[in-house]
């Protein structure tokens, strides 16, 4: 197992590395294109779990869709390089008590929950089994979610066009 | 690919290595195979292709100088490029600047992965591999992106969001178009579509049905907008944007760009083959393994060339779309007609779950008789063609 071994600590490195870049990076650019070694990683980290099918659409979906509607949205922001910090009411150390307490917190669940492994399984094509239980069990979920979609999109349009009518 | 290296392995060949490295160096072996021999060689001498058709097509000469009818061009604008400078703007963002051609190019030989040259020359043949497709290749946006932002130029920046706006656009109708072949199909793997489909053009998937016959070319259209081909070349539009996201590269970097820009024309290529053409299938000619490879390789490598040629004479026969025409080309005609497309499909599918042979037959015969008729009126407007220099007109383009 020494190889996946690595390639999955490679994998942790990219992803964790790059959430890294996106939360400390001072330009904005940066964190929004550093955002796509996370999305990335964490699709490797979905194939490692034979979550094939996964993977993919993480990909598709937040690399393809939402890192460019992100990296759109920064590009045409006015002035990116120097940040201006608009809240300074709160400073370093409550922040500093806040980020601590959840570290501990966090801390504490990982140590205390009983991690179960188990025996790795040969990984199988879950593509199928995915659009069968969609179509199948999970049909009026999915019916359901597929409305709240469309109704968000609608809403979407009919909010631009306000937009226009009015100038 | 799998197969053929558990073979090796079965028979003794890699005893003293553990069976992860062999794989891993197998998977790296292929890759490199893949990008320093097919992709370049095809990518490159594209670049000649596409050149001489345009030129004999605009009435011109090409370049013909290097080597017998210039074939050997592209290799010395290739060492042209790599001998220069790999300029970096001042005023530009170094590090993404640099970093932009790699996730381009990444993008786009990441699709090698799943596409087959062959039924058993294939890297991974992967459940997924249709989705997979159109997943990296939104790399390639991103990557664009990038350049267009890094250079900081106007021409660049504004480049880079055309390329990108129109690349996320007509990735829907070309997802609505694909959605047809899966319902018929049940399956996103390549291979297995391929193999479903038949050597004889009325077992394609392009002939099963109208509605298959109207998502190739719904498919086609929306391929050529998302690899940025004329008449959808609008981030190029070199009369508006001097060259687009590419204008401040130089050298290599410049070379990756264009590399993945021909490329992609064989890709589309490859995908329009493998699920409307019936891929590699080729008649059986030959018990050994070996021959009939090759005729599988040459069969899908002559099909999906075809639609390379296609795209090229395309370029040069329509003019440019205005960036309005392009949005409504994509949101009022495609999508919807796509739409319609593939609710119509998943209809037919419930009616006749096991395709219906005789539709087929005469859609082969319908589609055989467009070709006719086509090739009956280009010979027509041939012979009434008034050739007013004393050359005759030819149509080789090696006359």
């Amino acid at each position: 197992m020494q190889l996946a071994d690595l390639v999955f600590y490679l994998l942790a490195l990219l992803t964790v590395g790059s959430a890294a870049v996106v939360a400390f990076s001072r330009n904005v650019v940066y964190a929004a294109f550093s955002l796509m070694g996370t999305f990335l990683g964490a699709a490797g980290l979905y194939v490692f779990l034979a979550a094939d099918f996964v993977a993919v659409v993480q990909v598709l979906i937040y690399v393809g869709g939402i890192l460019v509607l992100m990296v759109f949205a920064v590009m045409l922001t006015h002035r990116i390089e120097d940040v201006q910090v608009s809240n300074r009411s709160v400073g370093t150390l409550p922040a500093l008590l806040v980020v601590g307490a959840g570290a501990a917190i966090l801390g504490y669940a990982v140590v205390t929950t009983p991690w179960r492994t188990a025996e790795p399984v040969p990984a199988e094509a879950t593509t199928r089994i995915i659009g069968d239980l969609f179509l199948g069990d999970y049909l009026l979920p999915f019916e359901l979610a597929s409305v709240v979609l469309l109704a968000a999109l609608i809403g979407a349009v009919s909010l631009s066009r306000k937009e226009l009518r009015r100038e | 690919m799998q197969a053929f290296v558990d073979g090796l392995i079965a028979a003794g060949w890699f005893a003293a290595l553990p069976t992860q490295v062999v794989y891993a160096l197998a998977m790296l072996l292929a890759g490199a195979l893949v990008l320093f021999v097919f992709i370049r060689l095809v990518a490159g001498s594209t670049t000649w292709v596409e050149r001489r058709i345009w030129a004999r097509i605009h009435s011109r000469v090409g370049p013909n100088r290097v080597g017998p009818q210039g074939v050997l061009q592209w290799l010395t604008d290739g060492i042209k490029l790599f001998m220069k400078e790999d300029l970096v703007p001042a005023a530009a963002d170094a590090r993404l600047f640099r970093l932009a051609p790699y996730v381009v190019l990444m993008g786009f030989v990441a699709t090698f992965a799943v596409i087959p040259f062959g039924s058993r020359l294939v890297i991974a043949e992967m459940d997924a591999g249709l989705l997979f497709v159109l997943t990296v290749t939104s790399l390639i946006v991103v990557g664009i992106l990038m350049a267009g932002w890094a250079s900081n130029n106007k021409w660049s920046l504004i480049g880079g969001i055309r390329a990108a706006a129109q690349i996320v656009s007509y990735e829907i109708p070309a997802g609505l178009s694909i959605l047809p072949i899966v319902l018929m199909a049940g399956t996103l793997n390549l291979q297995e579509l391929i193999r479903q489909q038949g050597w004889a053009p009325w077992e394609w998937y392009v002939f099963a049905n109208p509605f298959a016959f109207a998502a190739f070319f719904l498919f086609f259209t929306a391929a050529l907008a998302e690899g940025n081909r004329t008449p959808f070349d609008l981030p190029e539009a070199e009369s508006e944007l001097v060259a687009c996201f590419v204008t401040e590269y130089s050298g290599v970097r410049d070379l990756m760009f264009f590399l993945v820009e021909w490329g992609n024309l064989y890709v589309i290529g490859a995908l329009v083959t493998t699920m409307f053409l019936g891929g590699w299938n080729a008649p059986v000619l030959s018990n050994s393994v070996a021959v009939q490879t090759v005729v599988e390789f040459l069969v899908f490598f002559a099909k999906a060339y075809f639609w390379v040629f296609v795209a090229i004479w395309i370029r040069a026969t329509l003019p440019r779309v205005r960036v309005d025409q392009l949005m409504s080309i994509c949101w009022k005609y495609l999508v919807p007609i796509a739409f319609a497309n593939a609710v119509a499909m998943a209809v037919w599918v419930l009616v006749f779950p096991s395709g219906q042979p005789a539709v087929a037959a005469v859609m082969t015969a319908l589609g055989g008789a467009l070709i006719v008729a086509f090739f009956a009126r280009v010979a027509f407007h041939l012979r009434r063609a008034r050739v007013r220099s004393r050359q005759r007109l030819t149509l080789s383009p090696f006359a």
